[in-house]
Order: structure tokens, then C-alpha cells, then sequence
């Protein structure tokens, strides 16, 4: 997906958020809805597909698919490390510019909406690349810690934008509550409004997880050696592009699938909860 | 002596289309010591907003609020400290979801009063059985019913010791059968001689267990007197009309 179908999808997801006060999932990926009995749902298809597709190529022709496979999936904990920090650098980023964006002060509200115009101004790619070179250039940090930086900074915006419509979901009255008991915004903030919050976003953090595990491929233009990385390396080598790309993308696609089935499981566990 | 003095109050605030609405205009209101005192009024009166400028969940825009000795429409004032005294009770409840009805209640005695969980959930259970809810401690409040309901946010007021209570039209959002478990502990706790300072539309409770009545209309206080005075007595007549019209 590309930045700007990205970005179009998170205010559609906003605009939705706002008008039903739950957070909805919009983001391109297939997620399998309970409901959704029949055998041949979408999201079956396309995972058996994938799944039959990488197994044939990879057990029936092994030269050069199981060659490829092989070499290629060394990439995958890559993959997971700088997508797994990364989310987590911008669940926190995002809950601060979340806060700042309901904050009374005029001053950090204008900072968190400026950084959050900021980043969605502007192509993913190019973020990720200017940030990389910038930390090269001014602290000397090593591949993985610059893109998971990177990624942190980029996705941290538009956790901002969850955490806010999360936080703006919330009735007006947890807080009157809260501050009525005597409690300081901060604690109100932090012991009413944020754990049901977390609970509203969880579901889109999932799926901003899978946004940037697809994302994170990106990086590997500069620094990771992750899954697509690995990929242009045996190219490189042996000049099957089309070969490559094709495992390459089918590895990337049954991860994908297997996660947007655990963020749809998720969601439902929440939907049975709440 | 906790009391409230409201002299001159007024709230203006900006509507959504742009319009200045003057939702309370000069209204003068004093509670004593132990009293409880009934606002009532139609609707859109400026009962609520009254009420809410109290505890200054509305900010004022003119006039002064003295609760308990101390002038809260100052800047100075540090209006957490007043807020500890002055408990609330809401129409809507506003209970925290994602807490235990033992939980709701001593969230602020532990974090503001910075009492030990153990003493908080004595405290806790005591005010539950209190509130006729000892066997719902461990209930979160989706498994509730609102007159249950009411009465864990009721006792979640309690629980910070306030010296003066205010409820907002506790049990407009109740079904009838549940009005009255509600009422009962409000009655209860007006004999205990606590200072209560309420917006209802519960007449039958207001002539029982009030020790003044005020009533209000356009935003200012019209008429106020013991319930016997202006239930059977009504002075104003904009009064009589809107008794006439509820009974």
C-alpha cells in the first residue's frame, strides 16, 4: 500500500471513528469476519493459495525456489525485530501526540498537530530515507536502531491520530468523573481515560502492525537486511528477479495473512468483552 | 460549617451556531449547614449548569461561588482541594467501565487521598454494604443495573469523605422500579446529616426529605422556600404553572 492509499485509509478510518466511536478496520488487509461461515470466504482463498503456491514451488522445484526460499526467509527475524520495536516506538510516540492533540495547552497541540501534518505530508519512503541519512549524519547508529527509529517517527503519527480519535471516543463523562473525585487531569488521564482507550485502539494498533510490517520492506532500500533485502541479494547474484520476487512476495503475503487473523481474532475476544 | 454561597452568578457560554446563550443569569443561592436543598425547574432552566459550577465542571462568567469558606471563583483557589470536599453524583453515572464496582470507589481515595489499598478497601466494602451492594464488590458496572449503578457512584462519592454532596437529576435516567432503591439511600444520607445540594424531578423526595426548595426558570432562582411553603403555597406564579403543569 502506498503511502498516500495509506493515508487515505486512516482518515477514512478516523472519519469512521468519529461518527460510530469505534475504531474500524480499513487498512486493505483481509480480515476475516466471524460471521463469515462459508468455507470460501476471501480470506481463505487467498491464504490457501499462497500457502499451496509457496509449498509446491518450494517442494517440487527446489532449483531455484527452495534455494531461494531458503536464503530468503534469514530475512524474516529482521523483518520482526525492527517491525516489533518499531510499533512499540510508536505506540508510545503516537500516545503522546495523542495526548497532545486533546491537551488544554494551545501550544503542544499545535506541536503534536504539526508533527502529525507533517509526516502525512510527506511519502514514507522519503521520511524513511531523510531520517535515516539524518541520524547517520548526527549521532553514528547502526542500521536496525536507524530504521526502527525511522519507522517509529513515521507510524508514531498516525498512532497519534488512533490514540486521539480513541481518546475522543471516550464520553465526556469519565473525565468529569474523574476530576469531580478530586483527580488531577493527568491521573484522570491516566487511570480512566487511557486504560479504555487502550482497549477501544488495540485492535487498530494490530493493524497498524501488520501496515508496517508490509512497510518495513521499505527500509531495506537502505538499511535492513530483511526479507526483501535478502531477496535483491540473491538476485544480485543469480539475476532471477521475476523467481525471487515471486517467494519474496508470497512469504510476505502468508505473514500478512496469518496476522490480520490473529488481529481479527483479537478484535472479536474485545467485541465479546466489552 | 461546610455551606455554600452563591451570590450574582452568571454563565454565558457561546452555542454551536454562534449564539450567546445565557444559561444562568444573576442567581443567588445559599446552603447551610446540613441542608438539603431541591432545585427544581423546567427543563433548560440552568439547574445542571448551576450545579455543575459548584465544583467547577462549568467556569463561571460572573458573580462568586463560596463553598465551605472558600472562594472558588478565585484564581488563587486550587480547586482540587474543593472538588475532595464536594462529592458528585451524575445523571448518566459515569462509572469507569474498565473497574470493578470495588474498584470505582477507591480509585480516588487511593491516588488523591494517597490512602493504603488495604484501608481503601475496607472503606470500599463498608460504603458498599452501605449502598445495600456488598455482594456486587467484584461486579464491573456493564453487569449492573443502573440502580445498582447509581448507588456504586453514590458510594464512590462517599468514599473521598466530602463535607457536601451534589447530585445531578440522580435518577432521570433510571427506570421507575429502580428509582426508589436510589432514592433510599439519598434519604438515607440526608439524615445522616450530610449537606446535599440537588437538581431532581423526584417531587415525592424533594417534599420529604428537603429542608428547602428553590425553583428556577430562565436561568435565575424565581422563588425558594420550605417544601410546604412552595409545593402548597406558590408564591410566583410562573411557579403554580410549572407545578401545575408536573402534578
Amino acid at each position: 500500500m502506498s503511502p498516500i492509499e495509506n493515508r487515505k485509509a486512516n482518515k477514512i478510518k478516523h472519519e469512521e471513528i468519529r461518527r460510530y466511536k469505534i475504531i474500524q478496520m480499513t487498512d486493505g488487509v483481509l480480515i476475516p469476519k466471524k460471521n463469515d461461515g462459508s468455507v470460501l470466504n476471501s480470506w481463505r482463498v487467498t491464504f490457501i493459495f499462497s500457502i499451496a503456491l509457496l509449498f509446491t514451488l518450494v517442494v517440487f522445484f527446489p532449483d531455484p525456489y527452495r534455494k531461494i526460499f531458503l536464503f530468503v526467509i534469514t530475512g524474516i527475524p529482521v523483518t520482526f525485530q525492527a517491525t516489533i520495536c518499531a510499533i512499540i516506538g510508536a505506540v508510545l510516540i503516537g500516545t503522546l501526540t495523542g495526548l497532545g492533540a486533546v491537551s488544554k495547552h494551545k501550544i503542544i497541540n499545535i506541536i503534536s498537530g504539526v508533527y502529525v501534518e507533517l509526516i502525512r505530508g510527506i511519502p514514507l519512503l522519503v521520511q524513511l530515507i531523510f531520517i535515516y541519512y539524518a541520524l547517520g549524519r548526527f549521532f553514528s547508529l547502526d542500521g536496525m536502531l536507524s530504521a526502527i527509529i525511522a519507522l517509529s517517527i513515521c507510524f508514531g503519527a498516525y498512532m497519534g491520530e488512533i490514540v486521539r480519535a480513541g481518546i475522543q471516543a471516550i464520553p465526556k463523562g469519565q473525565m468529569e468523573a474523574a476530576i469531580a473525585l478530586g483527580m488531577s487531569r493527568a491521573q484522570a488521564f491516566r487511570f480512566v481515560i487511557l486504560p479504555q482507550t487502550l482497549k477501544i485502539v488495540l485492535p487498530a494498533i494490530g493493524n497498524e502492525f501488520i501496515s508496517m510490517l508490509k512497510d518495513s520492506s521499505l527500509v531495506s532500500a537502505i538499511a535492513l537486511s530483511d526479507i526483501l533485502k535478502r531477496g535483491r541479494e540473491y538476485i544480485s547474484r543469480t539475476f532471477l528477479s521475476l523467481e525471487t520476487m515471486l517467494i519474496v512476495a508470497l512469504v510476505y503475503l502468508t505473514i500478512t495473512l496469518l496476522l490480520s487473523w490473529l488481529v481479527g481474532k483479537l478484535e472479536e475476544r474485545m467485541n465479546e468483552n466489552a | 460549617m461546610p455551606n455554600i454561597e452563591i451570590k450574582n452568578l452568571d454563565k454565558t457560554f457561546l452555542a454551536k451556531d454562534g449564539t450567546l446563550v445565557e444559561a444562568v443569569k444573576n442567581a443567588n443561592l445559599e446552603v447551610k449547614s446540613k441542608e438539603v436543598v431541591v432545585i427544581i425547574g423546567p427543563s433548560g432552566s440552568g439547574k445542571s449548569t448551576l450545579l455543575r459550577c459548584v465544583n467547577k465542571l462549568e467556569i463561571p462568567t460572573g458573580g462568586s461561588i463560596v463553598v465551605d469558606g472558600i472562594n472558588i471563583t478565585s484564581k488563587q483557589t486550587d480547586i482540587r482541594k474543593v472538588r475532595e470536599e464536594v462529592g458528585m453524583v451524575f445523571q448518566a453515572f459515569n462509572l469507569f467501565p474498565h473497574l470493578t464496582a470495588l474498584e470505582n470507589i477507591t480509585l480516588a481515595p487511593i491516588k488523591v487521598k494517597k490512602i493504603s489499598k488495604l484501608e481503601a478497601n475496607k472503606q470500599g466494602l463498608a460504603l458498599l454494604e452501605r449502598v445495600g451492594l456488598s455482594e456486587k464488590a467484584q461486579s464491573y458496572p456493564a453487569q449492573l443495573s443502573g440502580g445498582q449503578q447509581q448507588r456504586v457512584a453514590i458510594a464512590r462519592s462517599l468514599a473521598m469523605e466530602p463535607q457536601i454532596m451534589l447530585f445531578d437529576e440522580p435518577t432521570s435516567a433510571l427506570d421507575p422500579e429502580m428509582i426508589k432503591e436510589v432514592l433510599d439511600v439519598m434519604t438515607d444520607l440526608a439524615k445522616s446529616g450530610m449537606t446535599m445540594l440537588l437538581v431532581t424531578h423526584e417531587m415525592g423526595f424533594a417534599r420529604a426529605a428537603a429542608t428547602k426548595v428553590i425553583f428556577m426558570d430562565e436561568g435565575t432562582v424565581i422563588e425558594e422556600g420550605t417544601p410546604d411553603q412552595l409545593f402548597d403555597h406558590p408564591k410566583n406564579k410562573r411557579t403554580k404553572d410549572f407545578l401545575d403543569s408536573i402534578l
